[in-house]
């Protein structure tokens, strides 16, 4: 009797309740290479290693939960159909990432009229504006809030943010994605990716300035 | 008049010199300056731990009704198309 061909392995039913492995640092390469080899229960410790953060981006992205799970659907839809053509150039998150982006910004280029594609904006470089709030902040201000709290504020301050600069300060700042792979995943130059970049931190640091601050230092100012 | 030129040039750089990129002697011409401008210090001091806050944020799990309608998608494509077909590269 002949062998089954290597792909016919473990293609089974993804169980939902199965944990994906996470006791220490996870290491995606043993099961991307798995999971190219026909091995579904790798590619669903994958899906369920990353899908949490996908999702994130996709909801901070988009804005809209419906939107975002279709986002999440389509990004591993397309990594699944795809996964024979990734050939390990970055790492398998970061194309992931590619996909998910894409994928989220469709959606939003879809739900606004052609005249105000988000990241075709202009960028608006000078950044005295933004900076109003030059206030110390208390010790440990986040421990004020529950988990839940402080997430919702985080979740709030970047959704307040535009598109173009969200997009470039969820990559590299919440996804911690280099400056050169977030450029990459954006189709931007790495020049355009800094200048949002210290948009979007300089916007986040003034909103997070007001509620964080020392109490007494309403005033505070040097100049 | 300098130390506004360089409080604008300290923003401008305020990214590379938190991501640590920049050339040491560049770095520590902004070391200097923030360690003399209080309101530069404030600021830097403020976005490093804007940034860390954020950093620390873990995202929570899907939804498990959202989860299971990505497996049952999953499920069906796979039904679909098959297993993974790594393509080997054209002899």
């Amino acid at each position: 009797m002949s062998s089954p061909p290597p792909n016919s392995v473990s293609v089974g039913k993804l169980d939902p309740a199965a944990e994906p492995p996470v006791s220490g640092p996870f290491d995606e390469a043993p099961l991307v290479a798995r999971a190219k080899a026909g091995d579904m229960s790798a590619f669903s410790d994958l899906v369920k290693h990353y899908d949490r953060r996908v999702f994130r981006m996709a909801k901070q992205i988009t804005q809209n939960d419906d939107d975002a799970e279709d986002v999440l659907q389509e990004t591993f839809l397309k990594a699944y159909t795809h996964l024979g053509d990734f050939q390990g150039n970055s790492k398998f998150y970061t194309w992931l990432v590619r996909i998910a982006v894409n994928e989220a910004l469709m959606k939003l280029r879809k739900r606004r009229s052609s005249r105000t594609v988000p990241l075709d904006e202009p960028i608006d470089t000078g950044e005295d504006e933004v900076v109003r709030e030059i206030a110390v902040w208390d010790e440990n201000p986040e421990q004020q809030y529950s988990r839940d709290e402080l997430g919702s504020i985080l979740e709030e301050a970047v959704e307040s943010l535009k598109p173009a600069y969200r997009t470039v300060f969820i990559l590299r700042d919440i996804e911690e994605m280099s400056i050169e792979e977030t450029a990459e995943a954006l189709d931007l130059s790495i020049s355009a990716v800094k200048s949002r970049l210290l948009r979007a931190r300089l916007q986040l640091r003034e909103k997070l300035t007001r509620l964080f601050k020392r109490k007494g230092d309403d005033a505070f100012a040097y100049l | 008049m300098t130390r506004l030129l360089t409080c604008k040039r300290f923003l401008q750089e305020l990214t590379d010199y938190l991501d640590e990129t920049l050339d040491p002697e560049v770095r520590s011409e902004l070391q200097r300056h923030v360690n003399e401008c209080p309101n530069c210090w404030v600021i830097c001091n403020t976005t490093e731990k804007t940034l860390k806050v954020f950093k620390g944020m873990e995202a929570k799990p899907v939804p498990e009704a959202i989860q299971k309608r990505l497996l049952d998608a999953l499920e069906k494509r796979i039904a679909e198309r098959g297993p993974i077909c790594e393509k080997k590269p054209q002899a």
